[in-house]
């Protein structure tokens, strides 16, 4: 025991003499959940702080295109831009300011939309009223001009992200077949004359309602704080790999470790001592994060953290999950030989085991094949246990199966560590 | 006179390496004696205390330390050796005292004792007053000091050096060899490694020549020097026995 709390103090005072790198532990994590926080927070964008502008050539100049300009501005996500320095802007204008990444998005609106489209609804219900014998209401004025197919053109800067084009394309698409639903709404009430004036209700029949859960009769609404911390407290925990391999990886070039191996101290308590010591470094982290959540948060503009009656909850979560980033951090030092090959490979390693725990994308929104590999990341455990007991109010029971699975990582990568440790003396 | 070290064919060959660094190697070391092997490099000196420290696993053979077989006795073995190596196996970030403090604290060592044991050491070779320095501050005469101390803080039976006053001014390798014999007059055994043929003709009671893994003489500085024709030191001898060509190369 007393070799192990040798071993804590020497851990603590190294850290203490290392000031770059306790700004590492403690600061950066606070700035990464800071700044991710209000990048990814939904309500903050609605606010109308980051409207993203968007050219709009509109060629129609009709209802169409009167009422595409009127959604996106609606959309209090989208500010529309039709004019680029006081000069109307043309398709050309537009494609080439956004291939040139000074717009991210351009919609041209083809010429004569609005009466093409509506001349083809009146096509198509004149063509039903015929089909049920009420040719007498149908003004003798139409005349059967054909309408071809007409295209809305998209332009996107190359460098948007596939999820962002996605998402404006589904928006867009959402918004011209409220229009068409619209406009042959208006041609049913137009065919049927006096008589249709008003028959047609034309708001949504179907709409949406989100039904979250309750404790205690208080609705539990997730918000992107709630998304946010448990994914990037786990994220900045598992950065604890790069100080730790490097701490480890020092020794070994120092020759301190050489001479720990001669001295009667195992292995197995050189390691308790950086285990518990990067224990309680990542357990500070967790609260330094969840206290800036709760505390600093709302002066940001974001939601606070809610942990009412989770933080012992939370903290059992936090503690499993230091122990798998600490057994990952000695492996890694352990096989490393050199500072370039931990310091690389753990912050590469990190990313990639965040990626597969879903802290960028959910797990259940990744391909197949990528579902089955995620279930072997420590951080889609950790981060699983964090959102049920955030979101879902689990009891430490449900969290059993993720807690027992980080501490096997734990003692898996530990006893890797031992083993190769033994291995490499046998040289 | 009790043999403190039993060497018996002991032979270590490297993964992917052509040749034995030790070839059934036997040696037998008498408690007590400041015991010198010499060789040119790559002559497998620091591959033998490598093993008596227990740092690597011989390919073959066998030794004992104080009548304890490593295999057995590890941990007890460890216990009564100190090993000082020949790069500065400490924490630069980290005070003199609390370096020596550390290491004195995993040899068992620990209160008032432990504190007497590094102000005492401290205080002998002459850095008392920057015993609150790191160590990073020091020049490498001073560091190479603490590294001794670092290895004989628990006053161990047998001591390995590995060349323990490499790029050391004269002053420092003076206080540091004159420590080495006092703690040799307390009983410790010291098997200690040196291309200063010098110093080790003054400091050893006895000496072992090694080259390709092999001992190719072994007795007193005087002994070794008698018997080598021509020789009139220990540099002498030592050509004699491996020759003059360039081992780097």
């Amino acid at each position: 025991m007393h070799k192990l709390i040798s071993s804590i103090r020497k851990e603590i005072l190294l850290l203490r003499r290392d000031f770059g790198g306790v700004i590492i532990l403690f600061v950066m994590p606070l700035i990464l959940l800071i700044a991710v926080t209000l990048i990814q927070n939904r309500d903050f964008a609605k606010s109308g702080h980051s409207k993203i502008q968007i050219l709009l050539v509109d060629n129609d100049n009709g209802a169409v295109s009167k009422s595409v300009n009127e959604n996106l501005e609606k959309s209090e996500i989208f500010s529309v831009v039709t004019k680029i320095d006081d000069q109307k802007i043309t398709e050309k204008i537009a494609r080439e300011a956004v291939f040139k990444g000074q717009y991210q998005l351009a919609i041209v609106i083809p010429e004569n939309l609005s009466s093409d489209l509506q001349s083809k609804i009146d096509q198509n219900v004149e063509k039903i009223i015929g089909s049920l014998g009420l040719t007498d209401s149908l003004p003798k004025t139409i005349t059967k001009k054909i309408v071809g197919q007409k295209n809305v053109n998209l332009y996107f800067d190359p460098a948007v992200q596939l999820s962002f084009k996605d998402a404006v394309m589904s928006n867009i698409d959402k918004m011209i077949s409220q229009i068409e639903t619209k406009s042959i709404y208006t041609a049913f009430e137009a065919q049927l004359g006096e008589e249709g004036k008003g028959q047609f209700e034309q708001k949504s029949f179907i709409a949406f309602r989100e039904i979250n859960p309750t404790v205690n009769n208080k609705e539990i609404k997730p918000n992107s704080v709630q998304h946010n911390v448990p994914a990037w407290t786990l994220f900045a925990m598992f950065f604890i790999v790069i100080p730790l391999s490097i701490n480890i990886v020092k020794e070994k070039n120092q020759g301190t470790f050489i001479r720990l191996r001669t001295n009667p101290v195992s292995y197995a308590t050189v390691l308790a001592g950086k285990t518990v010591t990067y224990l309680i470094i990542c357990m500070i982290q967790f609260y330094m994060m969840v206290a800036l959540a709760v505390f600093v948060f709302p002066g940001l503009g974001l939601p606070a953290l809610n942990v009412e009656g989770n933080l012992i909850m939370l903290s059992i979560v936090a503690f499993f999950s230091a122990f798998a980033a600490i057994g990952y951090g000695i492996l890694v030092g352990t096989i490393a030989k050199t500072q370039e090959q931990s310091a690389p490979f753990g912050s590469t390693s990190v990313i990639v085991l965040a990626a597969l725990g879903g802290v960028w994308v959910p797990v259940f929104a990744m391909p197949h094949f990528m579902q089955v590999v995620a279930q072997f990341s420590p951080m889609n455990w950790g981060l699983n246990a964090f959102y049920d007991v955030f979101l879902r109010h689990a009891t430490i029971l449900d969290i059993l199966p993720e807690i027992s699975l980080l501490l096997l990582f734990f003692a898996i990568t530990i006893g890797l560590a031992l083993l190769y440790d033994q291995k490499k003396r046998s040289l | 006179m009790q043999s403190i070290i039993e060497i018996k064919n002991l032979t270590k060959k490297y993964r992917d390496a052509e040749m034995y660094a030790l070839d059934d190697f036997s040696l037998d070391i008498i408690e007590g004696e400041v015991f010198g092997v010499l060789g040119p490099n790559g002559a497998g000196k620091t591959t033998l205390i490598s093993i008596l420290c227990g740092l690597l696993k011989p390919t073959s053979g066998s030794f004992t330390i104080d009548g304890l077989n490593y295999h057995d006795n590890a941990f007890d073995i460890k216990k009564i050796i100190g090993v000082v190596p020949q790069e500065y196996a400490l924490y630069p970030t980290l005070t003199a005292r609390e370096n020596l403090q550390y290491f004195g604290s995993m040899y068992g060592l620990k209160g008032s004792d432990l504190k007497e044991k590094v102000s005492n050491s401290l205080d002998f070779l002459g850095l008392l007053k920057f015993a609150d320095k790191k160590i990073d501050t020091f020049s490498g005469g001073m560091k190479r000091r603490i590294n001794l101390i670092a290895g004989i803080l628990h006053e161990p039976k047998v001591l390995f050096l590995d060349e323990p006053t490499v790029g050391v001014d004269v002053h420092s390798k003076n206080a540091i060899i004159e420590y080495l014999q006092q703690l040799n007059k307390k009983g410790t055994t010291i098997i200690y490694t040196s291309h200063h043929l010098s110093e080790a003709q003054d400091f050893c009671t006895h000496i072992a020549i090694v080259d390709r893994g092999k001992i190719y003489a072994k007795g007193t500085p005087g002994q070794l020097i008698s018997e080598t024709e021509n020789a009139q030191n220990l540099e002498d001898v030592f050509i004699s026995l491996t020759g003059t060509a360039l081992r780097d190369a």
